[in-house]
């Protein structure tokens, strides 16, 4: 076994149950395991925005949780906020408010996005404080860790992990790249 | 090491304490120990950091798990396991996963810039589980 080192590909495939933005048929899934209190996650955020309009329907990108409760007390928490809103069909706008509002995720917060969102309020309460979706995110991190995620943000690109600098530029061209091998 | 006989132990050497990014190799570790303990097995940090240090990192990152400092004689550690730096004074980031007899059973050196993640050493802990199952 010596020498039988992390292999870091995707080991959880892409499914219905994954959030995804962009076709289904798009030649690159491009998939980030983040932590919504993590700031180079939140550094990364618009930077993803901007991979997408420029790639188009070129690009799936797909999110999965990967909070690190112990460094971010709020991270954890802020996942399942982000399933609970996706129960009622608002992953990505509860996704991007979290981001964007990186340093007040605690509950009171959570609960005030979910009102900004229109959610029905008692259903986002009762799963939050019920840690209805707290497998979920467990699940997504545990595959991570089985991938190799090895910190926030960690990317994968057509199932590969993405271990080069996450800029826009290298990002595009490391997609473009995975274009052209599709 | 002798006093962990009986069960499996991880032993991650990392080249310091206070690296700069979120979930660093120790801090991953820190949040996945649950899964480590469902083999059993016990986690061991360990740099050429000094005790004081290791006790501040450990404090400020929440650690759950005993940070070793080989920190005097420096490196001797390391260097029993072959994965002391000369050239930097600190240790490589290598994996080892010894088994419940004490013998080293998996081991990875990443590149020291590579967090090597945690999937290998669970990988490892799965195959000794198997094994034992089957009277290895």
């Amino acid at each position: 076994m010596a020498g039988d080192g992390p292999l870091a590909v995707l080991r959880v495939q892409v499914t219905a149950d994954d959030h995804a933005q962009g076709p289904a048929t798009a030649p690159v899934t491009l998939v980030e395991y983040g932590d919504y209190e993590c700031p180079h996650c939140g550094h990364a955020y618009p930077i993803v925005k901007e991979v997408q309009k420029q790639l188009g329907t070129q690009l799936r990108f797909v999110f999965r949780n990967f909070p690190l409760g112990e460094a971010h007390p709020h991270a954890q928490h802020a996942a399942e906020a982000a399933e609970a809103a996706a129960d009622q069909g608002r992953f990505w706008e509860m996704h991007d408010l979290l981001f964007e509002r990186q340093r007040a995720l605690d509950d009171a917060h959570l609960t005030q996005y979910a009102r900004s969102l229109g959610l029905d309020e008692g259903r986002f309460q009762a799963a939050l404080t019920g840690h209805d979706f707290a497998a979920r995110v467990r699940r997504d991190f545990t595959g991570g860790v089985r991938s190799g995620v090895n910190g926030t943000p960690t990317f994968f690109i057509n199932g590969v992990r993405h271990d080069d600098s996450w800029d826009v530029a290298t990002l595009v061209s490391a997609v473009r790249a995975a274009i052209e091998a599709a | 090491m002798s006093e962990f006989r009986g069960r499996p132990v991880i032993l991650a050497f990392y080249p310091a304490d206070w690296s700069p990014v979120c979930g660093d190799q120790m801090a991953l570790y820190n949040e996945i120990l649950s899964e480590f303990k469902r083999f059993d097995a016990e986690l061991l940090g360990v740099s050429v950091d000094g005790i004081w240090c290791h006790l501040a990192f450990a404090a400020d990152r929440h650690l759950h798990f005993p940070l070793l400092a080989d920190f005097e004689p420096k490196g001797a550690v390391a260097r029993q396991y072959g994965v002391y730096r000369e050239q930097d004074g600190t240790t490589e980031r290598a994996l080892f996963v010894i088994d419940a007899d004490g013998i080293v059973r998996w081991s990875y050196v990443s590149p020291v810039g590579v967090n090597p993640g945690a999937d290998g050493i669970l990988r490892a802990l799965e195959t000794l589980t198997t094994e034992a199952a089957h009277g290895r």
